[in-house]
């Protein structure tokens, strides 16, 4: 009944609308108006345009500085510092020439409508100020990929070599996250020993990975640099990091690589966000499949020497006896894993295309 | 019309001794004539003339765009009111719909045909199909298309493929979902999302057809602006609509083959086992055998058109609102020049700046710094056109038809969107912006609703030579500004959203503390978005019924100078019922110092108008 309601209203409003529309066309033959190239109409448009731009501009306005504070995620890495400042920079930069630009278009628009008996300024064109207009923002171009460029080779330049490494690995739908354990080195995975207990294919017959750990949330040393190595094992992922400014791809076989430096502990951040449930948190930023959405990872900002304390009481997968079975049951059926630990090292060397050595230095340092 | 401007044919007559190279086709007009009486299958449906295809193309790319934009009615009351149920939409999405919610897998779906069908069948067929199958013979002054069969065929692939696209909505798997980008491994692999199947396959195989249909246009634009100009039209007097179609062509014949190529290599993958793009993949209990393939090689293949591919789209529009902003400012277009040259400029650029697109795929960051400069550079080009639009504002006598509306509102729009790209052109600033609502704000603005714009801009200012009649100008009005105002309403808050780094094709953010801060921004973005589509209905209503019920149009109801004005009201098949005008003069003649009228077509010599020849021009008279 609701229904058949609702359609009859929107029927009549139809027809109202329709009617309304002929009476305007019928009015409007009979006033000589129908005809008629320019008639108020000019005039209404011309002044809704500057009462577009006075209207929407201050809406503009207020609605961006409400939201501003929404719109900052806190920053707790060293590089997102300098982004967060380069992004407002450009901003300004923009800003200025969008309010320019479109201050322009609309006072143009309202001041040149079409008035009896003018003739318009005939200026086809002017060599001096063209060049002025595109020389000035060739200039300002260069500045923001000049500094956009240094910025960026030092973010994606090599890592420090004592960075912490963790290896994230992406899956439908969540993600997996391993440490190298107390010899620093990551063990040898292979895709084709992943199984239910084995999710990211350890090779045991690596002595390296024997000692690597899995983990379900990441934990980070504030102030120490970390090397995330990332993988995907089935379609492309992202791994994104938005308070850290961090974001790169998960590629099914192509190991890919962020750094940064965290500068704040999820506790002191907590406390000065005045939110007691805050998180860092991972989210999955590129489009792989129906659980897309729902990608998250915790990830944990420790002192130093809470890391180490983390590190040190977790369990290495060799103490894991389902992991075992599986491998064991596994590289028979498939007869990977056999191939002695240092034929399966130097395969992961040429994967990765570095040195696996991270000296242990850089755990007792901290 | 009252005007005491030469006719063309009094134009005609008067060199008509002087210039003894007759263009061939002439001599033919009489045949043409002859072949009056067509059936209406030749004539409505496998019709050769431009002009027929060019509504044919308007047509259904206006039914895709009705199509195209529903889907995102769709999905924007998923994200709008996510805890909202969606049983009453039962009757029309049937299983998609489950215990009130709207199925994550179909979300995906909607999101992915919400981009390919407004990118490519509205945006490329339905605006460049359009406007340079109507407007390359008319304002170049040719009878047809240099191949009448090839533009049909160009049609009827694109009919096909969106025949194939379409059925691809109604498969019990649901049609492609793997983004409009369709990256393997997840568009290769029927596991990984249940689109991928069959309707990764439709997919693929409309978009061969699309591709075809593509090509044998372009091929066709390319040939009729060069070989098939007027006596006269030399390449410094074309109208920029027809630089901007040409460039345009261009684009898409040297870019879409390599779209095709990613999509010969991806069904390869997908059928016959090959290991393009795939290698290492653990996926449903499985270990795949592929090994050694590169899911970034196609990234590379996809962008290298896909990036040429919003300048498709862009370019066209661009063409025709300098047109438009010229004649109802009743000022030449400032910089003509430098316009041509930016767009040159923008042709060329927009082939080496695809890999913007892919920052931190795990790309050598080498790549990145070229690519960014290469993609900042992009922005002279741009401003320079957006300076010039300003500068033949300057000074105008402005007539606000529903087309300068909208032409005005392009070119707002155009700079709104452009200048957010220089953010995410810059690779620092794309490690954060990438993939998030500021990508999607930025990319709405600059290139779908811009060039939405321009190809309204085109139906209401060609519309008079299109159909015979006038477009309702007040309700012109009504839709302009709700849909301007209803853009603005929907991609400025996405930008907030986007800074704050809130993914894009996220089905639901509630389950995250940073996103799920923009509750009410989200729902403020979907009614906007939803009153927007619906404003849109006023403008289809316009369309037919000024078809039917319009005012009648004049042979130039704009006091235009380019040659399509100078056919009869509805051009014939062969455009002109007489010879073909000859062109004397550059197509922006507006508000001469001098000259009697505001206007002085193309086609009128300038020894008929020897009190507003510029001295350089005078000699040109003699």
């Amino acid at each position: 009944m609701t229904t058949l309601t609702i359609l009859l209203v929107l029927a009549l409003l139809l027809v109202v609308f329709g009617l309304l529309f002929r009476l305007q066309i019928l009015t409007a033959i009979f006033s000589g108006s129908y005809v008629r190239q320019i008639g108020t109409s000019n005039r209404v448009n011309a002044i809704l345009m500057l009462v577009f731009m006075v209207f929407g501009g201050a809406a503009f306005f207020w609605s961006f500085s409400e939201n501003f504070s929404k719109m900052n995620p806190p920053i707790a890495s060293i590089h997102g510092h300098a982004m967060e400042k380069m992004f407002w920079t450009t901003m300004t930069v923009i800003g200025i020439a969008f309010v320019i630009t479109q201050a322009l278009l609309f006072i143009y628009s309202y001041k040149y409508q079409h008035q009896e008996g003018r003739r318009a300024y005939f200026f086809s064109h002017n060599n001096k100020i063209e060049v002025i207009w595109t020389i000035i923002p060739a200039i300002v171009m260069a500045a923001l990929i000049f500094a956009g460029w240094k910025a960026w080779t030092r973010i994606t330049g090599p890592a420090p070599k004592d960075s912490i490494v963790v290896e994230v690995m992406g899956k439908q739908f969540n993600w997996l996250v391993r440490y190298p354990g107390r010899d620093m080195k990551l063990g040898v995975i292979n895709y084709r020993l992943i199984d239910a207990s084995n999710d990211f294919g350890f090779d045991l017959s690596d002595k390296a990975a024997l000692d690597d750990f899995t983990a379900s949330e990441i934990h980070v040393p504030k102030g120490h640099p970390v090397l995330l190595k990332i993988r995907s094992r089935d379609v492309l992922h992202a791994v994104y990091m938005p308070q850290f400014r961090v974001q790169m791809y998960a590629v099914p076989g192509m190991p890919t690589r962020f750094w940064f430096t965290p500068t704040t502990t999820t506790d002191e951040m907590r406390a000065k966000l005045g939110n007691p449930k805050f998180d860092y948190e991972l989210a999955c930023n590129q489009i792989c499949g129906q659980g897309h959405f729902a990608m998250k990872f915790k990830i944990i900002v420790d002192e130093p020497d809470d890391y180490v304390a983390w590190y040190a009481a977790q369990t290495p997968v060799s103490k894991n006896a389902d992991l075992m079975a599986s491998y064991k049951q596994m590289s028979q059926q498939t007869g990977l894993g056999k191939g002695g630990s240092d034929a399966a090292r130097a395969s992961a060397i040429e994967e990765t295309g570095e040195l696996p050595a991270t000296p242990l230095a850089a755990q007792s340092s901290l | 019309m009252a005007t005491n401007l030469p006719t063309s044919a009094q134009a005609q007559g008067g060199i008509g001794t002087a210039a003894a190279p007759h263009i061939e086709h002439d001599e033919h007009l009489h045949e043409h004539d002859e072949h009056h009486d067509q059936h209406w299958l030749w004539k409505y449906v496998f019709s050769q003339d431009h002009k027929m295809i060019a509504r044919q193309f308007l047509i259904t790319g206006m039914v895709w765009a009705i199509i195209g934009g529903l889907l995102s009615s769709l999905f924007r009351l998923q994200l709008g009111w996510p805890e909202a149920t969606m049983d009453w939409l039962k009757p029309l999405l049937g299983k998609w719909v489950e215990g009130g919610k709207l199925a994550p897998e179909f979300y995906l779906a909607l999101v992915t045909m919400h981009g390919t069908i407004m990118v490519f069948f509205v945006l490329t067929a339905g605006l460049s199909g359009t406007f340079s199958n109507f407007l390359i013979p008319l304002q170049v002054g040719a009878r047809d298309m240099a191949s009448g069969f090839m533009n049909m065929l160009s049609y009827w692939f694109f009919f096909l493929s969106s025949i194939i696209m379409f059925a691809s909505l109604f498969l019990e798997t649901g049609p492609a979902a793997a983004g409009w980008t369709i990256y393997p491994p997840l568009s290769a692999l029927p596991q990984a999302i249940p689109g991928s199947g069959m309707g990764m396959t439709m997919w693929l195989v409309s978009m061969v057809f699309f591709i075809v249909s593509q090509l044998l246009g372009g091929v066709n634009y390319v040939t009729t602006v060069i070989n098939m100009r007027t006596r006269g039209m030399s390449m410094s007097k074309l109208p920029l609509t027809i630089w901007a179609f040409f460039l345009t062509a261009i684009l898409g014949i040297l870019s879409f083959p390599v779209l095709f190529s990613a999509a010969l290599l991806l069904v390869f993958d997908r059928s016959f086992g090959t290991s393009f793009f795939l290698s290492d993949i653990y996926i449903a209990g499985q270990a795949l055998h592929n090994q050694g393939g590169s899911p970034v090689l196609f990234q590379h293949l996809f962008w290298f058109l896909g990036h040429p591919e919003v300048y498709i789209v862009i370019m066209p529009a661009m063409g025709m609102v300098s047109e438009i902003l010229a004649t109802n400012a009743r000022k030449p277009i400032f910089g003509y020049r430098a316009m041509i040259g930016s767009l040159i400029g923008i042709s060329l650029l927009s082939f080496v700046v695809w890999a913007h697109h892919m920052f931190v795929t795990g790309m050598n960051p080498f790549l990145g710094s070229v690519f960014m400069f290469l993609t900042l550079i992009i922005a002279v080009p741009s401003g320079v056109k957006v300076f010039n639009w300003l500068a033949t504002l300057w000074r105008g006598n402005i007539r606000f038809t529903a087309a300068m509306l909208f032409a005005i509102g392009f070119v707002s729009l155009f700079i709104s969107g452009g200048l957010t790209g220089i953010i995410l052109g810059n690779a620092t600033l794309d490690i954060q912006m990438h993939n998030t609502y500021f990508v999607v704000a930025h990319f709405h603005l600059v290139m779908g609703s811009s060039a939405f714009f321009g190809l309204f801009a085109g139906v209401y200012h060609w519309f008079p030579k299109m159909f015979g009649r006038m477009m309702d100008e007040k309700l012109g009005y009504i839709h302009f500004w709700l849909t301007f105002v209803g853009v603005y309403l929907v991609f400025m808050p996405m930008h907030y959203v986007g800074i704050a780094g809130f993914p894009r094709r996220y089905y639901s953010w509630t389950g995250f503390d940073a996103f799920s801060q923009f509750a009410d921004l989200n729902k403020f973005i979907s009614a906007a978005a939803i009153l927007a589509f619906f404003a849109q209905f006023i403008f289809i209503f316009n369309f037919f019924y000024s078809i039917f019920r319009g005012r009648r149009a004049t042979e130039n109801p704009w006091n235009s100078t380019t040659l399509e004005w100078t056919t009869p009201i509805v051009p014939g098949h062969g455009n002109w019922p007489g010879e073909i005008p000859a062109v004397y003069r550059w197509p922006y003649d507006y508000s001469k110092p001098g000259s009697e009228q505001d206007f002085i077509p193309q086609n009128v010599p300038y020894s008929q108008t020897p009190s507003s020849n510029l001295p350089y021009e005078r000699e040109l008279a003699e």
